[in-house]
C-alpha cells in the first residue's frame, strides 16, 4: 500500500495539474498524432480487456514434505483433491483497459509480473479464469518458434512455420524466398536448424513469424535477437507491420524499443496494471520504481 | 494491498467512457477473444489447415530418424526387426498354435494391424499435452494435433504394410483380388483411430497420469484383441466358455478389423467364408469406424478452448 501511495504521489508531483481520477487514464495522444484522441469517441476501440483473471496451471511444483509418499496420493485421490504437484498460479489479477486503433502499446514489468501471459490471454490461447478479453479480428502472437523443428531443414521449418500460422500453399511459396532473403542464412537453408548459431536461429524465427499480416499483433521479446544489422532490419519490419495493423502489443525488457515504437505503455506489476499511460512518463516511474 | 490497485484499475477502465466494457465491445462488434466455433465451422477449419496437419505429420517422421545413422532406413528397419521378435518369440520359443494354419501371416497381420491402433492412442495421449507451447503461441483447431499424430502414424503404418504383404507372400499366401479391400480395412481403421485418438487426446490434456496408465491398457487390450492366437480357439475351445463370450471379444474394434485383414491375407483362415469376414466382423468394424470418428470430433471440440490452461 504504501509503495502505491508513493507511485501516486510520485506521478502527481510531475503534472500537479492534472486532477486526480486522470492521472493514470491516458494523457494526451503521442505528439505523432498517428492516431485519434483517446477520450474522443471516435477512436474505434481494437481491443478491450475486462477485468481479466488468468490462472496457470503448473506441475510438478510441490514442496519437499507434500510429494513422493504413496499413502498421501491414495488419500488424496479418495478424497478427490487435486494433486499438489498441481499448483495454480494466479498470474494476471484483474487487468483492464481498452486499446484503440493504431496504438501501439508496450507493455513492461520485472519478470514474471504476467507480461507474455497477458499477451497469450489477448490473443485467445489462454482461456480466462474471470473476465474477458474482446478483439476485433484475430490477434496474433508473433512467436512461431514452437511449430518449428531443430532436427529439420531450414527450408522444412520455413514451409512448416508458414502453415503452422495458417498460410495457403501459394501464400508460402510467394513468401518462401523473401523469408530466405530476409534472414540472411543463405545457404544455411539446407542445414538443419540444430546447426544453426543462436543468432541465425533467431533471425529465421523472426522472418518466419512476421512473415504474415496481422489485424492486432502482440510481440514478445522479439526485438532483442540477433546482430545490430538485423536488429535495424527487424525494427523497420515492426514499424512496417504496426503501420498496416491496427494494433501492436510490444513486450519488451529493452526500454528504448518501447520508447521508440510506442504511444502508450502499461505497466504490469505482479499481475496488475500499476501505470497506463504515455511512454515517457511511465518509463520515468518505472525506472525510479 | 490488493484491493487498492484493482479498484485504480477499474476507475481508469470505468471512469472515462462510463459504460461497462461489455456493451463497448458490443457497440463496436468486438468478440470475445477465446470462443469455440459452431461445430461446422470448426470442422470447416480444420479442413482448411490439412496442409499443416499434413506436413506437421510429415516432419515429426522425417525428424523422428533423423539423428540416427541410417536414418530413414529405420522406417522400414523397425516394423521388420518387430516381426523378427514377434516370431522368434511366439513362433519358434513359445511353438506357436498348432490349431491355427500359417501361424506367422496370421501372428504378424494382428501384430501390425494392433501396433497401428495401439500407437495412435498412445501418441494422441501426449498431442496435446506434450504440445502446450505450441497452443500457447499459435492459432489453430487443436484437433489438428491429435490428427497430425494419427497421420503420422499412419505413414508408418504404409511402409509396415509394405513389409507386412512381402512376408506373407513369402508364407505362401499369393496376391489375390481380394487384397483390393485393404485399402477399405485400413481406412475404416484410420477412422476409427482419428476419433480414439481425439477422445484420449482430450483426456490425456487433463488427466497427466493417463500416460503412465496407457501401457497398461493397451497390453490388456492386446490380449484381449486375439494377436497371438485365435479367439474361437481359445476360448470355445480350449477354455469352454459359450460362444457368445468370443462374439463379444470380436466385437472389440481391435480385434474387428485384426480379423477382418487376416480374412483378406490368409487363404485359410475362414474357409468357410473364403477370404469375407463374417457379418457380425464387417458390422463391426464400420460402426466403430463410424462412431469413434463421430463421437471422437464431438467430444474434442466440446473443450477445445480450455486446452491452452495445462
Amino acid at each position: 500500500m504504501a509503495e502505491l501511495t508513493k507511485e501516486l504521489s510520485q506521478v502527481k508531483g510531475q503534472e500537479p495539474a492534472v486532477p486526480d481520477k486522470d492521472v493514470r487514464v491516458h494523457p494526451d495522444p503521442a505528439p505523432a498524432g498517428k492516431r485519434p484522441p483517446l477520450d474522443v469517441p471516435t477512436g474505434t476501440p481494437t481491443v478491450i480487456v475486462d477485468d481479466l483473471h488468468i490462472v496457470y496451471r503448473v506441475y510438478g511444483a510441490a514442496s519437499d514434505n507434500e510429494k513422493g509418499n504413496a499413502v498421501n496420493a491414495l488419500t488424496r485421490l479418495l478424497k478427490r483433491q487435486g494433486r499438489p504437484q498441481m499448483k495454480e498460479v494466479h498470474a494476471v489479477k484483474g487487468v483492464t483497459f481498452v486499446a484503440y486503433h493504431g496504438d501501439a502499446i508496450g507493455i513492461v514489468g520485472r519478470n514474471g509480473s504476467g507480461k507474455s501471459t497477458l499477451l497469450r490471454a489477448i490473443a485467445g490461447l489462454l482461456p480466462p479464469h474471470a473476465g474477458a478479453v474482446y478483439t476485433d479480428g484475430q490477434p496474433s502472437l508473433l512467436g512461431v518458434n514452437a511449430a518449428l523443428m531443430r532436427e529439420l531443414t531450414g527450408e522444412r521449418n520455413i514451409v512448416l512455420g508458414c502453415y503452422a500460422m495458417g498460410m495457403t500453399p501459394s501464400e508460402v511459396r510467394e513468401k518462401y524466398q523473401e523469408i530466405v532473403d530476409f534472414s540472411g542464412i543463405d545457404e544455411f537453408v539446407q542445414l538443419p536448424m540444430s546447426t544453426y548459431s543462436s543468432g541465425m536461429g533467431a533471425r529465421l524465427r523472426f522472418a518466419i513469424s512476421s512473415a504474415k499480416t496481422h489485424d492486432v499483433l502482440l510481440i514478445d521479446e522479439a526485438l532483442a535477437t540477433g546482430d545490430r544489422e538485423f536488429r535495424r532490419k527487424s525494427e523497420e519490419r515492426i514499424r512496417h507491420i504496426r503501420e498496416s495493423a491496427g494494433t501492436v502489443f510490444l513486450v519488451a525488457h529493452d526500454l528504448k524499443v518501447i520508447e521508440q515504437t510506442c504511444n502508450r505503455v502499461i505497466w504490469l506489476h505482479k499481475g496488475k496494471i500499476k501505470m497506463d499511460g504515455e511512454p515517457g512518463e511511465v518509463l520515468a516511474a518505472y525506472n525510479k520504481g | 494491498m490488493s484491493q487498492p490497485e484493482s479498484a485504480v484499475a477499474d476507475a481508469q477502465a470505468g471512469g472515462r467512457s462510463g459504460e461497462p466494457l461489455a456493451k463497448l465491445a458490443e457497440r463496436y462488434g468486438l468478440r470475445r477473444a477465446i470462443a469455440r466455433p459452431r461445430f461446422p465451422v470448426y470442422v470447416r477449419q480444420l479442413l482448411e489447415r490439412r496442409h499443416f496437419i499434413l506436413t506437421y505429420a510429415t516432419s515429426r517422421n522425417v525428424s523422428k530418424y533423423s539423428n540416427s545413422a541410417l536414418g530413414q532406413l529405420w522406417q522400414v528397419l523397425t516394423p521388420l526387426l518387430n516381426a523378427a521378435i514377434y516370431f522368434l518369440m511366439f513362433g519358434i520359443i513359445l511353438g506357436g498354435n498348432k490349431n491355427i494354419t500359417n501361424y506367422p501371416a496370421f501372428l504378424l497381420t494382428g501384430m501390425f494391424i494392433f501396433t497401428y491402433t495401439q500407437r495412435t492412442v498412445t501418441a494422441g495421449a501426449k498431442s496435446i499435452s506434450g504440445n502446450l507451447s505450441l497452443i500457447r503461441a499459435l492459432h489453430f483447431p487443436r484437433a489438428s494435433l491429435p490428427l497430425a499424430y494419427t497421420i503420422q502414424e499412419l505413414q508408418q503404418l504404409a511402409i509396415s504394410m509394405g513389409v507386412l504383404l512381402s512376408l506373407v507372400v513369402i508364407t505362401k499366401e499369393p496376391p489375390n483380388w481380394f487384397w483390393l479391400m485393404i485399402p477399405i480395412v485400413l481406412l475404416l481403421q484410420t477412422m476409427f483411430n482419428v476419433g480414439a485418438g481425439l477422445v484420449i487426446a482430450r483426456l490425456g490434456s487433463s488427466m497427466r497420469d493417463l500416460n503412465q496408465l496407457l501401457p497398461f491398457i493397451t497390453r490388456t487390450w492386446l490380449y484381449a484383441s486375439g494377436v497371438f492366437f485365435s479367439i474361437q480357439d481359445k476360448v470355445v475351445g480350449s477354455a469352454g466358455l459359450p460362444q457368445w463370450v468370443a462374439n463379444v471379444m470380436y466385437l472389440n474394434p481391435a480385434a474387428s478389423y485384426i480379423e477382418w485383414m487376416r480374412d483378406i491375407l490368409i487363404q485359410s483362415h475362414h474357409p468357410e467364408n473364403g477370404h469375407n469376414p463374417p457379418l457380425m466382423v464387417l458390422v463391426s468394424c464400420v460402426s466403430w469406424a463410424v462412431f469413434a470418428l463421430g463421437f471422437g470430433f464431438w467430444y474434442f471440440w466440446r473443450a477445445e478452448e480450455r486446452y491452452g490452461r495445462g
